[in-house]
Formats: structure tokens, C-alpha cells, sequence
């Protein structure tokens, strides 16, 4: 760490080097080890016996990787259930985020109604409120819903997971702040040519919005699949589990197991890590950008 | 002013249009904003009233009767003292986990701002911290610092130091929870400096350099007061996280041991869902706001005397 701090300056330090590598592969390289070793940990565990686990000082490699042990968790715990539940939600929180938040920001972005000012600061008021002032009262609204309108609505069933979470006042600045970046030229040729606001807004702005469609669609996925308290408010039976909710289950009834809840881990992480990895651009763009605005 | 803002449309060509547009524009617009507007009047509006409510009645949540205390449960408030004592650890936790992720972002971000071979795969190990959900996080970290068999006790007793207790110490518990919680937060603190770090002109440094400052010279004076607001943005969006830790805790240490890692949204959920106390639980929500928008403002406050916008 040391040796990154005397040399933070961008750029010049490895201006002019022109080794087959350059000096700073010695910094960078411990650097992301240590970054990293909490991961290779958990797996270099899940692939352990209990024995192994069991040993101090710890065993560094297993001898003989025991890959049965991701067998063994996915048949001790509905892993199979969990993913399937955590999908469902992402899915139907994504798609819903999409629709909703693209109507509604592109009105706020282009649509002159009486109001508009007074709702959307109405709307982004609640962006400045922690969850935990809402949550205790949209539990009751949830079951509400569940008594009065459909039991799949309420709760513990997934659709409490799912109701609440349809629309976000971010998604909705978020897409507001990017339809107004489109030029309003491309749209009036349009209206001129006779088509409607929503025509407009499916053939014209959302085709040009691509990238801010993509990466509030993989905020959203990230947020919903990572989501806990609000699935161990609302959840209380195995099969309506969501994958963090289910491993805390699990991590629960085998707290010694080390090897089998480490594969568990894995399991649970494989799935956002493969979306991380594909949008990594969408989620660096998203954050970099909030964070240069200030 | 929904007038001057009809106008402000091109086809309203002709005078005695203007009104019949700006009705049909008012339409449209309500039409297009009310899925929205619906979900987050229910979901994110109203409950911010009925909170406001409940915190003046008894209700466990589950039987209809909700008698009206006054403010009794905000007196409660006052005088209880796991509440004084959970406020003391999560202000604790903050006063650590926010310095200690824009330090360790930030040195880290410095030493990826370059252009080496495979730099691209550095930055996805740094930033792929984001991924890891809260709750593998914690399950990771119970096993890296279990007090037998961890691997940070092993490193220890390497370099000398006998077995620490950890998660299972009233006394180091929190600490453990600061570690945890800042890598967690390392990808996301990483992305933030990076690219500020890379709006920095590289001309201003070369300009210093010949003038003779020195490598952390230009560091402290140039590259400094230009992240300063990334800098903020993160300070705020941490503190805010901060004051709203929960998933860490219910599943390391359930606020213990002997209640030393309760923080204020774990005493929350506690006394809302597992003791029903949903009348105070949600005087302590609304508490829990006040302190949040005050440190916010006290945050941009700050930030006036210390932000420097290009």
C-alpha cells in the first residue's frame, strides 16, 4: 500500500518505460491478491472436506478437490428454488422498471402537463427517505394487498417482493435526465409526420437510450438480487426464498458445515457475477457518472 | 405556467389552439406519468405519512387496534438506553467505515490509473467487490476471522500475534464489521475515484513537475482538490449507507455479543418485527431521518468551504 500512496501522481510514472513489463505489476499485483484472497478463500474452502476445514494452521490447497460438496449443498437447501425465485423477481422488478420508469421520465423530460413540476418534486422527495421510515408501514400496505386483492400479492409470497419494488423514483430521474439529452428536432419531424407521444417515445427516444435502458436494468437486476431486509420482513417459508435470504437460512442450519456453506456461496455469486461481468461498462458508466456529478 | 409552457411546444402555431393543446398535452402527460406516480404514491409517499402516525399509536402489527399514544413513544425514546447505545456504535461504525473506504478506495483507484498491460483485468478484481451481496460478504468474513480455524488467525500467529477472538469480542466485533463492510464497499468506492482520477489533466502535472514539485506535492495540491467532489458524493453516499447498516450484522453477529454491534436500524428491525413494537420502532425510523437529512445538509454545508468544481 505504501509504495501506491508515494507514487499516486497519474500517468507520468510510466511514461518513457518501454520493459517487457512495467514496475508497476509489483504493486498491482499484491494489491489485487489482497482484494481478492477473501473470494479464493470461499472457494478453496468449498472444495475441502470438513476435516480439512477443521485444521489449524488451515490447510492452504485441498489435497483431493471435493467437488461433491456443491452436490451436497444443492440437495441440503432448495438452491434450485431460491434461483428460480431471485429470477422471477429480477425479471418481472426489471421488466416493470423499464416500462414504468421510461413513461414516466419521458413525460417529466418532454411533456408540458399541468402539475408536472409539483409531482416530480413530490416523486423525488422520496428519494431523500431511508427505507427503514417506509418499511414498516409498506409491510402493512403488503398485507393489505394480500387480504384484499390477491394472496399472491401478499405476504410471504413473491409478489410482496415484487410489488413494491415495480417503479423507483430513481429509475424515473435517471431516465428523465437521459431523454433530455435526445435532440427534440429528431422527435418534432416525427410529431410533424403524425405520430403519437408514444410512438415518438418507442420508435425515436428509447432506440437512441439504449445504454441508460441497459444500465438501469443492471442496477436494478444487482439491487433486487442482492436485496435482504425486505425478503426477511416478508419471507418466512423455504420455498418463497430469495438467494440472500435462502443462504442466510442455510448459514443458519449448518453454521460448522465451513465447506458445504462455502459452496453454497459460490453457487449464490456465480449469477451476479456473470451479469457484473457482462454490463461491467453499464455499472462503472452508472456510478462514475452520479459520482463526478457531485 | 402550463401556458407559457404549451407555447414553449412548436405545433401550437395559432392562438386559439393553445388551449385545446394544452388540455391534450395535460392529458397525455397524466397519462404517461400515472403507472409511476401510482407505485410510488403507495409505496414511497404514503408510507411516509403513515409512519408519521404509527409513531404516535401502539400497534404490534398484527391485531387491527392502534391506540393513540401521543408522544410517548418519542419520550421513550429518550430514555432508553439500548437505543443511546446503539446510536453510540453505529455513529462509531460511521465515524471508521467512511474514511476508511474513500482511503482505501482512493489508493487503490491511484494505483489502477495507469495504462500497463492488463490493466483492464486489475480493475475488474478491484471493482467486482460491487457483486458481492451483503449477505455472501458476511458468511465469507465469519469464516476468514473464525476465531479456530480463520485465516487472518493463521496470518497472526505467522507474524507472532496470538489468536484474536473477533466477531465473538464485545470488544472487536464492530471493528470486524468495519473490515467487512469496506471491502464491500471497495469496488464501488474504486469506480468512483478512478474516474475522477482520469478527468485530471495530465498537462497540470507536467507544468508542476517542471516547475519542481515534488510527486506528492502535486498529489496534495493538484490531484486532491480536483476528486474533491467525487469526494463528497462519496462521503454522503457512504454516511448514508452507514446509518442504515443491517445485513451485516443479522447475519455475523445478531447485534452482540452482549448487544455490542447493535446499531440503530438493527434495534429497529428488532423491536418492529421480532418484539412488535411497530409504534416505536417507527418513532426510532423517524429519529433515524432527522439525523440522516442533518448530516446530509451538514455534509453540503461543508462542502462549500472544501469543493472545488472545474
Amino acid at each position: 500500500m505504501s509504495t501506491a500512496t508515494s507514487s499516486v501522481e497519474p500517468g507520468s510514472a510510466t511514461r518513457g518505460w518501454r520493459l517487457p513489463f512495467s514496475p508497476w505489476h509489483l504493486v498491482l499485483v499484491p494489491l489485487t491478491f489482497v482484494l481478492v484472497v477473501p473470494m479464493l478463500w470461499m472457494v478453496a474452502t468449498s472444495l475441502q472436506t470438513q476435516g480439512e476445514a477443521n485444521r489449524f494452521p488451515p490447510v492452504l490447497l485441498p489435497h483431493d478437490p471435493r467437488i461433491a460438496n456443491y452436490a451436497d449443498a444443492w440437495h441440503t437447501a432448495p438452491f434450485g428454488t431460491f434461483f428460480l425465485n431471485s429470477t422471477l423477481v429480477a425479471l418481472v422488478v426489471v421488466a416493470s422498471n423499464l416500462v414504468v420508469c421510461s413513461l414516466t421520465g419521458y413525460a417529466f423530460a418532454r411533456v408540458r402537463f399541468l402539475g408536472r413540476k409539483a409531482l416530480f418534486m413530490a416523486l423525488m422527495a422520496t428519494l431523500m427517505v431511508p427505507f427503514q421510515v417506509t418499511m414498516i408501514p409498506v409491510f402493512l400496505i403488503v398485507k393489505w394487498f394480500g387480504d384484499n386483492v390477491s394472496p399472491y400479492l401478499g405476504i410471504n409470497h413473491l409478489g410482496a417482493l415484487m410489488l413494491p419494488n415495480l417503479a423507483t423514483a430513481f429509475g424515473i430521474f435517471f431516465l428523465r435526465q437521459f431523454f433530455q439529452t435526445v435532440p427534440v428536432e429528431l422527435e418534432e419531424a416525427a410529431r410533424v409526420d403524425g405520430s403519437s407521444r408514444l410512438g415518438v417515445l418507442f420508435k425515436i427516444v428509447l432506440p437512441l437510450s439504449m445504454p441508460a435502458m441497459s444500465t438501469l436494468a443492471a442496477l436494478t437486476i444487482l439491487t433486487s438480487w442482492n436485496d435482504f431486509l425486505w425478503p426477511l420482513i416478508v419471507i418466512t417459508s423455504t420455498d418463497q426464498m430469495t438467494v440472500p435470504l435462502g443462504l442466510s437460512y442455510f448459514q443458519g442450519a449448518h453454521q460448522t458445515n465451513w465447506p458445504l456453506l462455502m459452496a453454497g456461496n459460490v453457487m449464490s455469486l456465480v449469477p451476479m457475477l456473470v451479469v457484473f461481468l457482462l454490463a461491467q461498462r453499464y455499472f462503472v458508466q452508472s456510478v462514475a457518472g452520479t459520482g463526478l456529478k457531485g | 405556467m402550463a401556458g407559457q409552457d404549451a407555447a414553449a411546444f412548436p405545433p401550437a402555431a395559432r392562438p386559439g389552439w393553445v388551449g385545446r393543446l394544452r388540455r391534450s398535452e395535460s392529458a397525455t402527460g397524466w397519462m404517461l406519468v400515472s403507472p409511476g406516480a401510482i407505485l410510488i404514491g403507495i409505496f414511497g409517499l404514503l408510507p411516509v405519512l403513515m409512519a408519521l402516525k404509527l409513531s404516535f399509536q401502539k400497534s404490534d402489527l398484527l391485531t387491527p387496534e392502534t391506540p393513540w399514544v401521543g408522544t410517548r413513544n418519542y419520550r421513550q425514546l429518550a430514555d432508553d438506553p439500548r437505543f443511546a447505545e446503539a446510536i453510540q456504535h453505529t455513529i462509531v461504525y460511521t465515524a471508521l467505515f467512511v474514511p476508511g473506504t474513500m482511503l482505501v478506495g482512493l489508493l487503490v483507484a491511484a494505483a489502477l490509473n495507469r495504462s500497463v498491460r492488463f490493466i483492464s483485468v486489475y480493475r475488474t478484481a478491484a471493482y467486482i467487490t460491487m457483486a458481492v451481496s451483503t449477505i455472501s460478504e458476511g458468511i465469507i468474513f465469519l469464516w476468514l476471522t473464525d476465531k479456530d480455524y480463520g485465516l487472518v488467525n493463521a496470518t497472526l500467529n505467522v507474524v507472532g500475534i496470538s489468536s484474536q477472538p473477533f466477531l465473538a469480542s464485545t470488544s472487536q466485533a464492530l471493528y470486524v464489521i468495519v473490515a467487512m463492510t469496506i471491502w464491500g464497499w471497495t469496488g464501488f468506492a474504486v469506480i468512483v475515484y478512478l474516474a475522477a482520477l482520469q478527468g485530471v489533466p495530465v498537462e497540470l502535472h507536467e507544468a508542476a513537475a517542471i516547475d519542481g514539485a515534488r510527486p506528492f506535492t502535486r498529489f496534495r495540491t493538484i490531484t486532491l482538490p480536483l476528486l474533491s467532489p467525487a469526494s463528497l458524493f462519496l462521503m454522503v453516499w457512504l454516511t448514508i449507507n452507514a446509518l442504515q447498516l443491517f445485513d451485516e450484522v443479522y447475519l455475523t453477529t445478531r447485534g452482540g455479543p452482549l448487544h455490542a454491534t447493535t446499531v440503530i436500524v438493527y434495534y429497529l428491525w428488532d423491536q418492529a418485527f421480532v418484539q412488535f413494537n411497530a409504534g416505536y420502532a417507527a418513532a426510532m425510523a423517524y429519529a433515524l431521518f432527522v439525523v440522516i437529512v442533518i448530516f446530509t445538509a451538514l455534509q453540503f454545508w461543508l462542502s462549500r468551504k472544501f469543493v472545488h468544481y472545474s
